[in-house]
Order: structure tokens, then sequence, then C-alpha cells
């Protein structure tokens, strides 16, 4: 069965047509690639299923239950992670207080925990902050913890926010242009990143990329989007090579 | 490490390191005994350097009536309170820092009850000069309640909330008509239902009640919170103010514009002092905790944190419902310490008040609220002689703040009752 399974969603902003009868399955442990010049409606995607926008059309399923008309928060904590196009972090919270959070749903200590520091949340708080430990161990920002994200290099805050996502302890991962601004040897830390989390967790991950040659290099399949519609499925060798998706990218050759 | 940075040959720079040795312990044992001395000795020296009585708020208020006294008074502070805190804190330096190390070793509570205690001591020995030291000290600590649960909105989740002053009222009728409806005779509500000798043990229940009543208001603020930040929100909730004012105005039952008396003097020095420490105690291990932090996450970033498992949701309530709980106790405080509430107190004036206390003390600090709240309220006391010129002082001081600090003067520290209370002089150990 799929791990995740979008069934011909579609989404209208006002009369536009954003995303068109949108299909998607994912299997556990798979990683599936989302490409589209710009505009053309991977975010909006990103947003529809996690929980962001609610779908015109259509329905999606987490492990067999529609998680259409959840709150975000619900469909996170299902398992559902995600990361930012834009690096979404908290600018006043430290790199450990920013892993820490995103356990916020396995915290069950309540508020009788969180006025009088019962000995329940100590116990709580602090497997949460082993786990995040080991987090930012994998990730490479242990180094950090202490210090407030926003002076961290670009290429940390990336992994931070990276940690985070993980911190939820996701089934699936959502990466949004997970290298968008980086310099060479970042995405290569970032490709290596990305394979030692999906091997360690068994993790599926759904990416977006615009670098055509990190999709090529991670995915076991590959979606093109144009205006709000898969144009093509396949392998990256499948796609790389059609003649629709070349279309898309580079424009049709003519002659005049 | 530290003594090598602070060694200087100056002898500013050696006070400076010397009086850095010791420890919060010793510092209160120096006040404790400033306070003493003042009670001894205090009436002989004020007449002695020609002072009518002792000076009430450490001469501020005698130096702007008479300037001619502002050295008597200058001397007076000097010799009763600096020099003997300085030279007994310096002195017992040693001792105190052996005692701070004793205590810590032990459970938390423990040298957190013996500082409170000593605090309390200190706070009584000195509130016991004059009826309106009491007061003032009274007041301080319920603008410190009041300062803190506004800064959990406004600092701690960033909204900016102008209807502080309106759970204040809510709390402060809620809790006046509990206690004055079961334990006291009044022309409202008729005779008292339950015996009076009741009444003191249940007043935590009537300031309680008052929270809660306040909380109930909060929902009002909280639901369209989800929808709209910022300039709107503030508006709704200033909107809201102005309707629990007029409400209470119009509300026959509680006295209308006239106001409400005959509460029991319940809000005595240490009763107000357990709640403040309560209340700084909870808010405190609320905002210390994860679920706490969420506010911080909801504030700077509300989309990710929704992401992050984070219920934004039930965060605003809880902030909005919290934070009105601590503003509603406060005004219940307040009520019973002036033994007369009425709607006009609540106003505009009100809540410039107390949000001049959270901006100038800092923005998402237990600390800064402390100190934001003790400072202003002092200072405004203290510059009660100046009448009209005491509100361009203070506005123009909050204007420096904003310019120099634009995040208060204590900021986003978090309040760490370990560090506070540890021994010092042994830099090592500090980790």
């Amino acid at each position: 069965m799929s791990l995740l399974e979008v069934v011909h969603m579609s989404h209208d902003f006002g009369g536009l047509r954003a995303v068109n009868d949108y299909c998607l399955a994912v299997s556990p442990g798979e990683i599936r690639g989302l490409i589209g010049p710009n505009g053309a409606g991977k975010t909006t995607i990103f947003n529809l299923i996690t929980g962001m926008y609610r779908p015109t059309e259509g329905d999606i399923r987490f492990n067999g239950e529609s998680i259409v008309g959840m709150r975000p928060h619900e469909i996170a904590a299902r398992g559902l992670g995600r990361t930012f196009q834009n690096l979404q972090l908290w600018r006043h919270l430290t790199v450990l207080e920013h892993v820490m959070m995103a356990r916020y749903s396995k915290l069950t200590y309540g508020l009788v925990g969180a006025f009088f520091g019962t000995p329940k949340r100590h116990r709580q708080e602090a497997q949460s902050r082993q786990r995040a430990e080991e987090l930012m161990t994998l990730l490479n920002v242990s180094q950090f913890a202490d210090q407030l994200v926003l002076n961290l290099p670009y290429g940390a805050q990336r992994r931070v926010e990276m940690a985070r996502a993980l911190a939820t302890e996701p089934k699936i991962l959502f990466l949004d242009e997970p290298t968008a601004g980086m310099n060479p040897e970042e995405l290569r830390q970032m490709m290596k990143i990305i394979r030692k989390v999906h091997e360690e967790f068994n993790l599926a991950i759904f990416l977006i990329e615009h670098r055509l040659r990190m999709v090529m290099e991670l995915c076991d399949k590959v979606q093109t989007l144009v205006f709000g519609e898969v144009i093509a499925e396949g392998t990256p060798k499948e796609i790389q090579n059609n003649a629709q998706v070349i279309e898309a990218y580079l424009g049709k050759e003519t002659v005049e | 490490m530290e003594e090598a940075a602070t060694e200087k040959i100056t002898f500013r720079g050696r006070l400076a390191a010397s009086l850095r040795k010791s420890p919060l312990l010793g510092w209160l044992i120096g006040l404790t005994v400033a306070v003493l001395l003042e009670h001894l000795v205090g009436y002989e020296l004020a007449t002695a350097v020609g002072l009518p009585k002792i000076p009430v708020l450490f001469g501020f208020v005698i130096m702007l009536k008479t300037p001619l006294l502002i050295p008597s008074a200058l001397f007076y502070v000097l010799l009763i309170y600096l020099i003997p805190a300085c030279l007994i804190a310096r002195l017992i330096s040693a001792p105190s820092n052996w005692m701070a190390e004793r205590l810590y070793r032990l459970p938390i509570s423990v040298p957190v009850i013996v500082h409170l205690a000593l605090l309390y001591l200190i706070l009584h020995l000195w509130a016991d000069i004059s009826a309106y030291r009491g007061l003032t000290l009274r007041l301080t600590l319920i603008a410190v309640m009041m300062t803190l649960s506004l800064n959990l909105i406004n600092g701690y989740m960033g909204e900016f909330s102008c209807s502080h002053p309106g759970f204040m009222a809510l709390g402060a009728y809620g809790a006046s008509v509990f206690s004055v409806f079961f334990f006291a005779s009044d022309k409202l509500f008729g005779e008292a239902l339950l015996p009076e000798a009741l009444g003191a043990f249940c007043f935590p229940i009537g300031l309680i009640f008052g929270g809660l009543v306040a909380s109930l208001g909060a929902l009002a603020i909280a639901i369209p919170s989800f929808r709209t930040r910022g300039d709107y929100l503030a508006i709704i909730s200033l909107a809201f103010l102005f309707i629990v004012k007029s409400a209470i105005e119009n509300l026959e039952f509680v006295g209308g514009p006239r106001g409400l008396s005959g509460q029991p003097n319940y809000a005595t020095l240490p009763v107000v002092f357990a709640v403040a420490v309560i209340c700084i105690w909870i808010i405190n291990n609320f905002v210390r905790s994860t679920i706490g932090k969420a506010l911080n996450a909801v504030r700077d970033d509300e989309i990710a944190a929704e992401a992050m498992t984070v219920n934004t949701r039930q965060t605003k309530i809880l902030a909005f419902m919290f934070g009105a709980f601590w503003a509603g106790v406060a005004g219940g405080l307040f009520a019973h310490v002036l033994r007369y509430v009425n709607p006009g107190t609540f106003g505009i004036q009100k809540l410039a008040e107390v949000l001049a206390m959270v901006y100038f003390g800092g923005l998402n600090s237990v600390y800064g609220s402390i100190l934001g709240g003790v400072s202003l309220s002092l200072l405004s006391e203290a510059l009660r002689p100046l009448e009209l010129f005491k509100w361009i002082i203070i506005p123009l001081l909050l204007i420096l703040v904003m310019i120099f600090r634009p995040t208060g003067l204590i900021a986003f520290k978090e309040f760490d009752v370990k560090a506070l209370i540890r021994p010092k002089g042994h830099p090592e150990k500090e980790v």
C-alpha cells in the first residue's frame, strides 16, 4: 500500500486553476522528485498536501486515512514533515530550541506540567533534548546548539531546518528546494545528508528541485509539472529525454 | 579569568570587582542590616541631618520638594542604605559564599525559600516605617504582575494587545463581588452570607475566581487573533477595553460609575508578596517549557510553527487566557489593596502605564518585567512632587530607551533562578 496517495487533486485560486487533476502515490522509503519551471505550482502542491491550503477537489490519503481538511499541525504530527523554500526559522530561538520545538506533539505533560514543572515534564523535556542532540549531531549542527539561528552560515541554517523537520519523526519528508542559493560545496553536503537521512530512517522523500543534476542523482521517480499539470512522469532517465519536458524547460526548436 | 579582566588598578575597578564577589545571599543580608539600621536609628539620623522625618522613598520626594535638603537626603541614603549594605555584603562575602554553597547543594526549593524569606523580611521591615511605603510596595508588586502577564502576550507571543486593563477590571470586579457578596455586609449585596472570619482563608478562591472571569473575557480577543494580527488585533483589543469599561459603568448591581467599595482588608503585604512570587514562579516555569516556547515560535513564524506540529490556535488561546488570568488576579489584589474600585481606573491611562512598563523593562523577559514594573511604578511615585513635569520626564525616558534599546532594558533573557543564587568567587566552578 502507498504511504501517501493523492487522487485527482485540483485547486483554484479564485478563477485560476493552479493545480489540475494531480495524482501521486509514494511508497515507504521512496524518493520522488517534482520539477517544473517557476510558477508551475510545485509549492502549491506542497501546501495542499501539508494542509496549508484545502484542495478544491480530490482526496489526499496518508497511511490510508484521508487528511483533507485537517489542520497542518495535525497532518505534521501524523508523520508528514517539511522544509520551506525560503528558510522559515524562528529568529529568537536557539538551534537546540528549534529542534526541541518540533517535538511539541510528542509532549504529553500538558498545562499542569508547564505551569508547575512536574517530574513528568522534566523527564519528557530531557528525552526530547537527548533526541534533539542526536539529530543535531547527525546533521552536523551540534556545535551551534546554543546559538541563535540568525548567526549561522546559510548552509547550517538549511541543516537546522532539516533537523527540525526530522524531529517531528516524519514518515515522509517534503523538501522544498533544499539547495536553493547554495554553492557547489554546500550542495554536495546537502545531497550527502539527504541520502544519509533517507537510509538512516528509511524515510520517504518528496523533493522539489530546480537543479536537474540533483534530481537525477537522488530520485527514483520524477514528475514534471507545467502550469499545474503533470506532463511527464517516469524515471530520471526517461524524463531527461522526454521531448515535452525539454520543450517546457528550453522552449521549442523552431526553424524560421 | 574573570579576575584577570577586572584586575585594574583603578579604585572603581577594584571596588566593582570586590563587590562582585558577594553572592545574592550576602546582598540580602546586607540589605537586612540596612533596613534594621533604619528601624533603630533612622529617625534620630534624619532629625540630626535636618530632615523632618525618615525619607519615605529614598529621599526623592524630599529632594524634589525642597531642593535645599538634597545634601541631607543624599547623606541619609548613603549612611543608612548604601554604605551599610555594600560594607556588610563585602565583609561577609566569605561566610555568605560558604553558606550559599551549602544551600546550593540542597534541592533547589530550599535555597529559594531561604532567599525569598530574607527578601520578604527586608520588604516587611522597609514597609513597616510608614503606611505610604506599604501601599507603594503592594502596588509595585501588583504592577510587576501586570507587566509580566502583559509581556506574555505582547512580548512572548508578539501580539499587540491593548485590553489588559480590561482584564484587570474583570478580575478586580470578580474578586470584589466574591468577597463583598460572601463576607461583607454592604448596601449592594446585603448581609454577609458566610462568617467573616472565614473570608481571609477564602481570599485565594476569590482571586482565582477573578482571574477566571478575566480569562473568559480573554476568549473574546483570542478568537479574532486566529485571523488577524498586528494593528487590527490592537484595535480589536482596544475596543474590548472600552466595552468592558462601559459595561461596568452601566451595571448598577456593582455600583456603576460610582464604583464598588467595602472590600475587606485581605490584601496585606504578605499576601500580595506571596501571590506575586507564585505568579512569577508559574509564568517563569511556563515560558521555559517547550509548550511555553511555542509562543515564541508563533510570534517568529506562525506557518513554520504549525508545520512543526505546534497547535497554534491552542497556543494563542492559552497565551491570552493565561495572561488575562494573572491580570485578573492582579486586579483582584488591586481592588483589595485600595478597598475600592471604579471603572474609571481601568482606562487608557492604565493601559499606557502597563505598556510602558513592558516595553521599558524588556520584551520576552521575566527580569525585564520585574525591572520595568518596579522602576516605573517607583519612579512615578518618586516624581509625584513634580506634578505635571512627571508626565514629561517619564515619556522622555521611554523615548530614550526606545532609541537606544528598542526591545527594552533586559530583553530576551531567561530568568534562571539557579544562576541567580549561585555562590560567587570561584570562577572555575561557575560552568
